[in-house]
């Protein structure tokens, strides 16, 4: 099914998939990248709820409610990661959801502490492998919710 | 007389049969190639508030430059004004904020607009660029007929890649149609139209689908402009192609050849077009930027090297060379600096301008050329299927239908999981990973400019006359209703009363409606 072998689909302690909301905020349009992220997940058995382009924090978490999602992913590659992950963050917070926020995209190293400072689950760069974003968005759900 | 390092002379051309200068223009457009004219070097730029970058162009000026290229922020690209909800973050960050024509003033501050050509990278709100530099020059004394450069325009690539659309498909090419109208009519040294696979190409299409997508935009553009009236050899001349230039070297030269075969055919064939300068595939090439990794970054500038070469032996007109640390953020001086003089030892060291063409003949690249045409074809048929015999229909068609879309993310995929199987090799990503821990230093950009930004946008609405503001908008509303009617002098009228970039896009919008993608994966 995939070329992610080792990498179960499936959260550890529940047999159902992981639904994974992606989504891209504002005006940034570069969505190669999350297009590739969202078929690499959907091949790793997760359920995929792909937003596209010109999504707000409200659109985003309006989706998680609906969806019932267990992790956001956003693509930024704009250098308005800075400025947009934290809210985004916050927005959840606010909703009471409890979802990790997942970033990829172009990040600088040395935003990448303040954005995990800020909330941030976790922040995958440039040529990260299928492998490493499929166990980061796992790592980020089972730290979120350790008894689920 | 140009020689070779070790004094052998050489003539500009080599070879029987076809040459360089004889249609279709496979070798080449010109007989003596880059020995009559070396390609433009033009580099992209803009930052920061208009004051900032008019700084800049001052500078570069002064070097010697006679071309100007403008990057706009993303607010500007997208329509949307600096004080737009999601402008924060953005305003002059990957370009310079232009709001209204006040903006427009300070960006071309005591540059003499008839003595430069310039460059502008905008293609949702083109027709208000383009009214904008129109209505600084004649403010500034200089008329419309003496402007000279390119406009970006190309609205049909951003549902199919780039995605900074504003309006739907065909009120758009109207747009574009109205802008292509005006300029033949009113600016014969102006381009109105850049098409562009660069942003194809980035969002991850194949070559060929690079080459067949843009041509295809091209030729639909072609028959927009005839459908509203215009002769092919009135327009034709003036249109203009930008490629990517990606990283399997032969590849790309095979698809630079191809593309002024495939242009100058169809041009001539199918749109009738008499006069050579209308089958003329005129080029500016970038280096890819998707190609550059964010591990051993420095590696990048061997990538840019070799496929600014492939340019330059494709026959490039002008080539921007991408820095070696765009992977991480923006340029620093000194990363856009190493990326020109990569050109300028492409062109003065290697000798790859002394002799047009100089691989045609090759087996291998005259058959490379061949496929490129050949996969290009299959894609022209089926546009021109899905589009009954018209390919602007067709490319209408393809992106009402996910086709551009779909292609594009199915080929950005395979290329993802070649990469991550291990089936194709990028040195210091999947292979070659020791010692990649070098830091480069990366320009960052602080808030400032948008709080400057906005300050000035509210003392331009403090200052202009509203009933005026109210008047223009409301005649630019009334003539957009009627398909027949050229916008652009009402769209002149507007930006002269300091109407904003949002609220002529806002007033088109209402008229246009707004264009939502279909989200699909």
């Amino acid at each position: 099914m995939s070329e992610t072998p080792g990498i179960s689909p499936l959260s550890a302690d529940d047999q159902e998939p992981l639904r994974v909301v992606l989504a891209k905020l504002g005006f940034d349009g570069h969505d190669r990248g999350l297009k590739v992220v969202a078929r690499t997940l959907r091949d790793a058995g997760m359920e995929v709820i792909y937003l596209g382009l010109r999504q707000t924090t409200d659109s985003i978490v309006a989706a998680c409610e609906q969806e019932d999602a267990d992790v956001i992913g956003l693509s930024m590659h704009n250098a308005g990661h800075l400025t947009l992950a934290p809210r985004m963050v916050q927005a959840v917070e606010e909703a009471g959801l409890g979802v990790p926020v997942v970033i990829g995209g172009i990040v600088p190293a040395e935003d990448v502490t303040v954005l995990i400072e800020a909330g941030v689950a976790a922040v995958l760069g440039p040529g990260a492998s299928t492998e490493e974003v499929v166990a980061a968005v796992r790592a980020a759900v089972a730290r979120q919710s350790p008894v689920r | 007389m140009v020689e070779t390092m070790s004094g052998i002379p050489l003539d500009p051309t080599y070879g029987d049969g076809l040459q360089p200068g004889d249609y279709p223009y496979t070798r080449g457009l010109y007989p003596t190639g880059y020995r009559s004219k070396l390609w433009t070097m033009r580099m992209f730029a803009g930052f920061g508030t208009a004051t900032d970058t008019n700084a800049r162009f001052h500078a570069l000026l002064r070097a010697g430059g006679t071309g100007l290229s403008t990057a706009f922020d993303m607010p500007t690209l997208m329509g949307r004004d600096s004080d737009h909800e999601w402008s924060v973050g953005e305003v002059g960050r990957a370009g310079v904020a232009v709001d209204t024509l006040a903006d427009m003033e300070d960006l071309f501050a005591g540059i003499d607009l008839d003595k430069v050509t310039t460059s502008m990278t905008i293609n949702g709100p083109a027709a208000i660029c383009m009214a904008m530099y129109i209505a600084v020059a004649e403010k500034n004394g200089v008329g419309r007929v003496h402007l000279g450069g390119t406009i970006q325009n190309d609205i049909l690539k951003e549902y199919q890649a780039q995605k900074e659309y504003i309006f739907p498909p065909r009120p758009s090419v109207r747009l574009v149609t109205d802008l292509i109208r005006f300029t033949t009519a009113e600016m014969p040294r102006w381009h109105p139209v850049s098409i562009s696979g660069y942003h194809i190409r980035e969002a991850g299409s194949t070559a060929a689908q690079e080459l067949a997508f843009t041509l295809a935009n091209g030729f639909a553009y072609v028959e927009a402009a005839i459908a509203a009236g215009l002769k092919v050899d009135d327009f034709a001349p003036r249109l203009s192609f930008f490629f990517n230039a990606h990283s399997d070297f032969f590849e790309e030269i095979g698809k630079f050849r191809a593309a002024r075969r495939i242009w100058a055919t169809w041009m001539k064939d199918r749109y009738g077009a008499t006069n050579p300068k209308s089958q003329m595939c005129r080029f500016h090439t970038q280096t890819a930027g998707v190609s550059l990794t964010a591990q051993q970054p420095e590696n990048n500038i061997a990538r840019v090297a070799v496929q600014a070469l492939s340019a330059v032996l494709g026959g490039t007109q002008s080539l921007h060379t991408d820095s070696y640390d765009e992977a991480l953020a923006l340029p620093t001086e000194k990363a856009a600096r190493i990326a020109l003089r990569t050109q300028q030892i492409v062109a003065h060291e290697t000798g790859a301008a002394s002799v047009v063409d100089p691989l045609g003949g090759s087996h291998f690249v005259e058959w490379m050329t061949d496929e490129m045409e050949r996969q290009a074809n299959e894609i022209f048929d089926h546009i021109d299927q899905i589009g009954r015999g018209s390919m602007l229909e067709g490319v209408y068609a393809g992106i009402d239908d996910g086709y551009f879309v779909g292609e594009i993310a199915d080929a950005a995929y395979r290329f993802e999981r070649e990469v991550n199987a291990g089936r194709r090799i990028i040195v210091g990503v999947n292979e070659f990973t020791e010692n990649d821990d070098d830091e480069a230093n990366l320009l960052s950009i602080g808030h400032a400019t948008e709080e400057i930004q906005i300050k000035r946008l509210d003392q331009i609405r403090g200052d202009r006359n509203d009933d005026a503001v109210r008047a223009s908008l409301a005649a630019l509303v009334e003539a957009a209703g009627q398909p027949d009617i050229n916008l652009m002098p009402s769209i002149i009228d507007a930006v002269q009363t300091y109407a904003t970039e949002g609220e002529i896009v806002a007033a088109l919008e209402s008229v246009f409606g707004t264009y939502v993608e279909t989200a699909m994966v």
